[in-house]
């Protein structure tokens, strides 16, 4: 099996993406020839410059390689394809410090407005969604990639199908999140949350989806194991279901096929509940079971330990996926959606703190027996307290979604804490963990350039968070005791504006929390960097056992 | 066989499981959602509400590219606190015509849910400029390029028409008319405010921004901004009947 296969001609699936990618490339170049919108114009010449880009690519790696295919196996092991796991993790790592320099940026705009600049592409209202977007799609999306592209071949013993499809799913996504950045930034948002991107940027991200399924399904159907491993299953569930809920939350008409603006069908109160039954499940599918899926790879993995308990991830995922989705309404308490819409989204929120809880045990309990490990290896550390970290905000959410909590922490700075502490500490632990797990596999280093620096990074930025979340929570208490205060006359005791006052110094130790959160990352760029071009090669020789 | 081992069958067969999570994850969804376009009770019967003015949704528009449904909710909530200081909680009804919602999730600033007519149109232009010179403690950003900024008025035709493909009642004659009511809405003094008047009662026509040469982004803006929450009449409202 180690002979190369040849192929005279262009594959089905070469042939296809270069005519699909001209295609879209002269869409493009007529759309930007003939809009008056000025944004329009630029995404356009940006998409055609990146389709036809890819297509010369492909033509010219079909040339390069003579059109022979990169061989299944290699003295009969497989060939797995890392070259998009690299390519996402490197991405991951870059929009992760971009991510978090935006949100460094717009958490001091807040303690100090002067740092709007009084400009349409520095103020808060445009780098908010920059900020989210970017930690959670393109940073939080690359490290989902990168990991699912690995676990998925690891797990199955077989290469990724497809030349082109990896590429496309790993560049068109990368595309999508520069098209979204930038759009952002000039002025181009559907104003839905976590669902900020328009029409055209949205329709891309479909067919990179569907190529992203294919890629992942195509190597299950390869596996040469009969079980499909649990962290497939809930990579899975995060592609499908975001699927579902990116095609009905963007369902949109533009205004003209050449200009960026577009109408949701959804109208007020139907958009309102379609909007968090989205917004609560892009934190449920993509930053929840996505990541769940990182912990049951990496966790036992480093560990070196076998998951917990089988049983329990069965029980786990199904009752998680199924609780989640009801969870959205629980934005909505006392508004103008009706209130068993509400009551249930509460009720689907409480109990949904046991399946999470349940994951969590299975998370921490694999463990067992290696605890020791948590003294000498900070990587397994950080991703434990991710661990634990899940574990709190999965708390603090049920906890939220009651109606009468709701009722003091909504609109308050409480529910930015709560994000947070499930951003920061779960979603950002687990992929920093996973990334110094794998930067070494993929680059075929023995060890990181430093575990020094690695625990530097988990204490500094550990402190970030604290300082984080606990700012949050007493300036968002505060704030929503302070609007509903009554003097002794039966007055309103505080204006609006008394309490944003009493609002400036959270804000200011907010932003010194996530300026820690970013120079760990730092650090931990640094680190990776080093590990790629100075680290010690893998098993050359064989590794001698380390001092202890 | 132990139930246990019946899970095989997900385990072994990449579709039966793609086929069990569509089913697993559609339920919750169908349940919440589907109901809320048919219950009769979601949406309450009010008099005032209708669609916006062209110049209103060209304003609409320009606070979501700035994004500021970022900071300012446009939901009130039925407490004691929120109604003394916004005013009548909001009802389904007052955002049935908004493409997409704007209710929000925070508010570091207050609610706006009602704030037409609570201020002049001068302090609208003043904050918006310079929030710091009226509100010293305000963190909001300062917006002077909308006074500078002309309000792009191409295609203001189509968006209406796209408005009507997702259910907004807006007539042919509304769409006709689109520009003209546009530019009448900002000028008071011009032929086009009879019109305007009698195809969007209650639309309030100034010259929101104290220029009279041009129609700005901050004519716009303000003129949504004035807009909001004022069209229901709450004399002839009963709040007993919409009991939910």
């Amino acid at each position: 099996m180690a002979r190369p296969t040849h192929a005279r001609y262009l594959t089905m699936e070469q042939g296809g993406y270069v005519a699909f990618l001209i295609v879209v490339a002269l869409a493009c170049l007529i759309v930007s020839g003939k809009t008056y919108d000025n944004v329009m114009a630029f995404h356009a010449a940006f998409g055609a410059l990146v389709t036809a880009g890819g297509a010369f690519f492909i033509l010219k790696r079909y040339f390069d390689s003579d059109g022979v295919l990169p061989p299944q196996e290699i003295d009969g092991r497989p060939n797995y394809n890392m070259g998009p796991v690299k390519f996402c993790s490197v991405a991951a790592m870059f929009w992760g410090l971009a991510g978090f320099t935006v949100g460094l940026i717009i958490a001091l705009q807040l303690a100090f407005p002067v740092l709007n600049f009084d400009l349409p592409w520095t103020n808060f209202g445009r780098l908010r969604p920059l900020h989210t977007s970017a930690v959670i799609f393109a940073f939080g999306g690359n490290v989902l990639l990168a990991t699912s592209f690995y676990v998925v071949q690891r797990t199955s013993q077989a290469r990724m199908p497809g030349i082109v499809t990896p590429w496309f799913v790993a560049i068109g996504y990368n595309a999508f999140i520069v098209i979204a950045g930038t759009g952002y930034l000039l002025g181009v948002t559907q104003s839905k949350e976590y669902a900020e991107p328009e029409w055209y940027a949205d329709l891309w991200l479909t067919v990179v989806w569907v190529a992203y399924l294919l890629v992942f399904l195509g190597t299950l159907w390869k596996r040469k194991e009969p079980h499909i491993y649990v962290a497939n299953w809930f990579y899975l569930a995060f592609i499908i279901t975001i699927a579902m809920l990116h095609i009905v939350n963007n369902l949109t008409i533009p205004v003209s096929i050449y200009g960026t603006k577009s109408y949701i069908v959804w109208a007020g109160v139907q958009d309102a509940m379609v909007q968090w039954w989205y917004g609560h499940n892009a934190v449920g599918f993509f930053l929840t079971a996505g990541f769940l899926a990182i912990m049951y790879y990496f966790v036992p993995k480093r560990a070196d330990r076998p998951v917990y308990s089988y049983r329990l991830s069965i029980v786990h995922f199904w009752a998680l996926i199924f609780l989640y989705i009801w969870a959205g309404p629980h934005h909505l308490h006392y508004t103008a959606l009706p209130q068993w819409a509400s009551t249930l989204g509460m009720t689907f929120s409480i109990m949904l703190w046991m399946p999470s809880w349940g994951g969590m045990i299975n998370g921490l309990m694999t463990l067992s027996g290696a605890w020791d490990k948590l003294r000498t290896d900070p990587v397994l550390r950080m991703m434990v307290v991710s661990v634990a970290f899940y574990g709190m905000s999965t708390f603090e959410g049920p906890l939220m979604s009651v109606r009468a909590v709701n009722g003091l922490s909504h609109y308050t700075d409480w529910t930015i804490g709560h994000v947070h502490s499930g951003a920061l500490g779960w979603v950002g632990y687990i992929s920093f963990g996973a990334l110094y797990c794998l930067i070494p596999w993929l680059w075929n280093k023995r060890e990181l350039y430093s575990l020094k620096l690695v625990n530097w990074h988990f204490w500094i930025s550990t402190i970030g968070i604290v300082f984080y979340i606990s700012s949050m929570w007493v300036s968002g208490i505060l704030q929503g005791l302070m609007w509903r205060a009554y003097d002794a006359l039966g007055f309103l005791e505080y204006s609006f504006v008394e309490t944003v006052a009493a609002m400036h110094w959270f804000y200011v130790l907010r932003a010194f929390g996530g300026g820690l959160f970013l120079v760990g990352a730092i650090i931990m760029a640094f680190n990776l960097w080093m590990t790629v071009t100075r680290g010690e090669a893998e098993a050359a020789e064989p590794a001698l056992a380390p001092a202890e | 066989m132990s139930v246990w081992q019946k899970h095989e069958i997900f385990e072994k067969y990449s579709m039966v499981l793609v086929i069990g999570i569509l089913l697993v994850v559609a339920i919750g969804g169908l349940v919440e959602i589907v109901p809320l376009f048919y219950l009769k009770s979601t949406i309450e019967k009010v008099s005032g509400m209708r669609p916006y003015t062209p110049l209103e949704l060209a304003g609409r528009n320009i606070y979501i590219r700035e994004g500021c449904y970022l900071c300012h909710s446009q939901m009130i909530r039925p407490m004691r606190d929120e109604l003394e200081r916004y005013g009548h909680y909001s009802l389904a009804a007052e955002s049935m015509y908004d493409h997409p919602f704007q209710w929000g999730s925070k508010r570091t600033g207050p609610d706006l849910a009602r704030v037409g007519g609570k201020y002049s149109d001068e302090w609208h232009r003043d904050h918006l400029r310079d929030p710091r010179s009226v509100v010293p403690e305000s963190v909001m950003p300062g917006y002077p390029f909308l006074l500078k900024a002309k309000l792009d008025e191409r295609g203001i035709e189509d968006h209406l028409k796209t408005q009507v493909m997702v259910g907004v009642p807006y007539s042919e004659d509304d769409i006709a008319q689109a520009k003209a009511d546009l530019e009448a809405q900002a000028n008071p003094d011009s032929d086009g405010v009879d019109g305007l008047l009698e195809r969007y009662p209650k639309a309030v026509v100034r010259d929101f921004d104290g220029n009279p040469k041009m129609v700005s982004e901050m004519d716009a803006l303000v003129a949504y901004l004035q807009v909001l929450g004022t069209l229901v009449d709450f004399s002839v409202y009963d709040n007993k009947a919409d009991f939910r």
